[in-house]
């Protein structure tokens, strides 16, 4: 009996291992799909920004309330996590709390903790499910948030206290166990949390709470590992990628926006600073009209998104009834890439287009106000100039006036259309007025 | 009679021989929009007050590309940046002041890889270092001692640069009373006219972005909105004069808010 649980249990962890690997394989090709990248900054600092946002969430404080929930189910999620190194090592070998007589009365304590630290998820986890079902926050009914979003956040809660609920009955009843004086089960103190779900698992027979221990064992065990799997194709994956994301990300300022080097050298020759050079070819295209055309830190953004729609309920155009959203920017990125993904890049879509329309990216004033809210440093704006950029120089396709205005800063060297001549009359004007 | 105001050009400079401590760029709101050009005319009243040794460039400035590189056309804006360049660095220009946000960041920030590296500053920060150093006196119990005044802050000021501080500093000099609005600093609400947006309708939504922002304005009681920038200074105008609020509320630049003290 207990090698079968053995045998099940290698299984269990064999399939999950191998979908989680096939998964994350893949999403690493889609990443590469894009251009090359270097983030500016020395290493130190983005080591530096890294921890302070992804390892301590200081974003996530911009709001207090939920920033505190978040992160009580962020350090539950941490170091529940070391009893799950317990739990997958007693799986393997066929033992029954390893760590228990290794650590005597300290086992206790730490069990203690984890059990205060599952109660505090379950808690953090009704209040948020209460927050995005019935509170009526904006940034979680936008229109890019139905179906398979909506589904996606509220799973993860739902999943979170399932797993929580099933630790602690397993402990309910290894408590019973315990009293009951069954085999294998060691002495682990009173566990004080879990001791209030006793009364629900009490007066039954021995074997329906050895029954009862081993089926929260499994469902514990086996809803991480269904977990972990599902992470990776849900915006959950933020609990990995944003530590990455913040590594990589730029530290220049804000306003700055990336250089087109191949650019610079067609224009230097124009204004005849640089011989051509004989056989180099010409850039193939300009911008960016799908995802190979980003780079590849724009594609991590992606797959680092949470969904929680700060940089929404940031953005001008979108408080304004605008058409553009900064989170579907993002949602749009990481669909498409599964899209390429699966049924290759010539699959006759593109990220401009069948994802993203024209009118969103046309509505950003690149105030920023997105770059600023993100607490995992990821950058909207970028996607959306590089599109820009593939409109205006690969389809010449920008509203009239925008065609003004260039033609202007073309001919007259400002926007509007004076001549250069009359740029200097303030200076006359002034004079005169004094 | 007054002493006449002096406006020095790079080019009447260089012929003498001499070298400006600062180059105001002026830019081409500060250089053609009515509006603007009041602004700009402060400033050069404050820096010839001052004696401040400066130079402008007159004709030979040029848009410096910052609506074309957003608006998605690289070459324009490089067009643009190299010949800027040229001129600044055939004048040998190592700082630059500007009132112009766009101007300031396209200047500081993207410059560099094409070729050309100054320190630039903003007026705010100019202002700030002037009075900061004692130059700038600000009379006591001037004009604005005492009044309620709140700063819009520009997106390229602020996100886009870091610069929150340096503004507030000015309107406190004035011993005015700083009231901020609900969203400010790293949160402050766009003024729609960024991205080139300031030369294009806006998309359709259920209001326009200025609006918005300058009813947020409102809402502080101040009576001047102050501003930092030109495309700001434009749509908060605009905004204040839909709310038919022109009679009790000024829309002013922080240079004019000194000047006129
Ligand atoms: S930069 Fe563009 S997308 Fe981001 S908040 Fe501003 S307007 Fe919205
Ligand atoms: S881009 Fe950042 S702020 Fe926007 S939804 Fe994704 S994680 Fe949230």
């Amino acid at each position: 009996m207990a090698y079968l649980e053995q045998i099940g249990f290698l299984i269990l962890l064999g399939i999950s291992g191998w979908l989680i690997y096939k998964r994350v394989s893949f999403i690493k090709r889609n990443i590469n799909m894009g251009q090359s990248y270097k983030p500016k900054g020395p290493s130190s600092e983005r080591f530096k920004k890294m921890m302070l946002l992804a390892f301590g969430q200081k974003k996530m404080f911009d709001k207090p309330v939920a920033g505190i929930m978040h992160f009580l189910i962020y350090i539950g999620f941490v170091l529940i996590n070391i009893e799950v190194l317990e739990i997958i090592l007693d799986g393997i070998f066929g033992t029954h709390r390893l760590f228990a007589p290794v650590l005597g009365s300290f086992y206790s304590t730490l069990i203690n903790f984890f059990e205060i630290l599952a109660l505090g998820v379950i808690v953090s986890c009704l209040i948020f499910l209460i927050r995005r079902n019935v509170l009526s926050i904006d940034r979680f009914h936008k229109s890019e948030m139905t179906a398979w979003p909506k589904l996606d956040a509220n799973l993860i809660l739902i999943i979170e206290i399932v797993l929580m609920f099933a630790i602690l009955s397993m402990n309910a009843n290894d408590q019973i166990l315990q009293n009951a004086g069954a085999e294998h089960y060691t002495e682990t103190g009173s566990l004080f949390i879990s001791e209030m779900l006793i009364p629900l698992y009490n007066g039954m027979s021995v074997e329906m709470n050895l029954l009862l221990e081993r089926f929260f064992w499994w469902i514990h065990i086996a809803g991480i590992f269904a977990f972990a799997v599902y992470v990776t194709y849900s915006k959950h994956l933020h609990i990995f990628m944003a530590f990455p994301n913040t590594y990589f990300s730029n530290l220049s300022a804000k306003g700055k926006i990336k250089n087109m080097d191949d650019v610079s050298n067609e224009v230097k020759i124009m204004l005849g600073m640089q011989q051509p050079e004989g056989d180099a070819p010409p850039p193939s295209s300009f911008g960016a009209k799908d995802v190979n055309q980003l780079s590849w830190k724009n594609l991590m953004d992606a797959y680092s998104c949470t969904e929680c729609g700060r940089c929404t309920a940031e953005c001008p155009a979108n408080i304004t009834g605008k058409k553009l959203s900064p989170r579907k920017i993002m949602m749009d990125t990481r669909d498409r890439m599964e899209d390429a993904g699966k049924h290759g890049l010539e699959n006759g879509k593109f990220l401009l287009g069948d994802f993203i329309k024209e009118e969103e990216i046309m509505a950003c004033t690149s105030c920023n106000a997105c770059v600023e809210a993100c607490p995992v440093s990821i950058n909207p704006l970028e996607i959306i100039l590089e599109l820009r950029r593939y409109k205006v120089m690969e389809e010449s396709k920008t509203p009239p006036e925008w065609t003004a205005m260039m033609t202007n800063i073309e001919n007259n060297f400002a926007p509007w259309a004076f001549s250069p001549s009359d740029r200097f009359n303030w200076a006359n004007e002034l004079k005169s007025e004094n | 009679m007054p002493e006449e105001i002096k406006i020095p050009t790079m080019a009447e400079l260089a012929a003498e021989g001499r070298n400006p401590e600062i180059l105001f760029w002026v830019g081409c709101a500060g250089s053609f929009d009515d509006r603007y050009k009041k602004v700009t005319k402060a400033i050069i009243r404050i820096l010839n007050k001052l004696d401040i040794n400066f130079a402008v460039l007159g004709t030979e400035e040029s848009c410096t590309g910052d609506p074309a590189r957003r608006a998605g056309n690289e070459f324009l804006f490089q067009m643009q940046a190299m010949s800027n360049i040229q001129v600044l660095d055939g004048y040998g220009i190592k700082k630059i002041v500007t009132a112009c946000p766009h101007c300031f960041n396209t200047l500081k920030n993207e410059y560099p890889d094409l070729g050309g590296n100054y320190e630039v500053l903003h007026h705010s920060q100019y202002l700030q270092t002037l009075i900061k150093d004692g130059k700038l006196k600000i009379a006591e119990g001037g004009k604005f001692k005492g009044q309620k005044i709140t700063f819009h802050d520009s997106c390229y000021l602020g996100r886009a640069n870091g610069v929150y501080e340096a503004p507030r500093a000015v309107i406190e000099a004035l011993d005015a009373d700083l009231v901020e609005m609900k969203r400010c600093k790293t949160k402050g609400l766009c003024c729609g006219a960024g991205g080139a947006q300031m030369f294009k309708d806006a998309e359709a939504g259920n209001k326009e972005i200025n609006i918005e922002r300058t009813e947020e304005a409102l809402e502080t009681g101040a009576e001047v909105i102050a501003a930092a920038c030109p495309f700001c200074m434009t749509m908060m105008s605009d905004g204040v004069k839909n709310k038919e609020k022109e009679k009790t509320v000024k829309v002013l630049d922080l240079a004019e808010l000194i000047d006129l003290n």
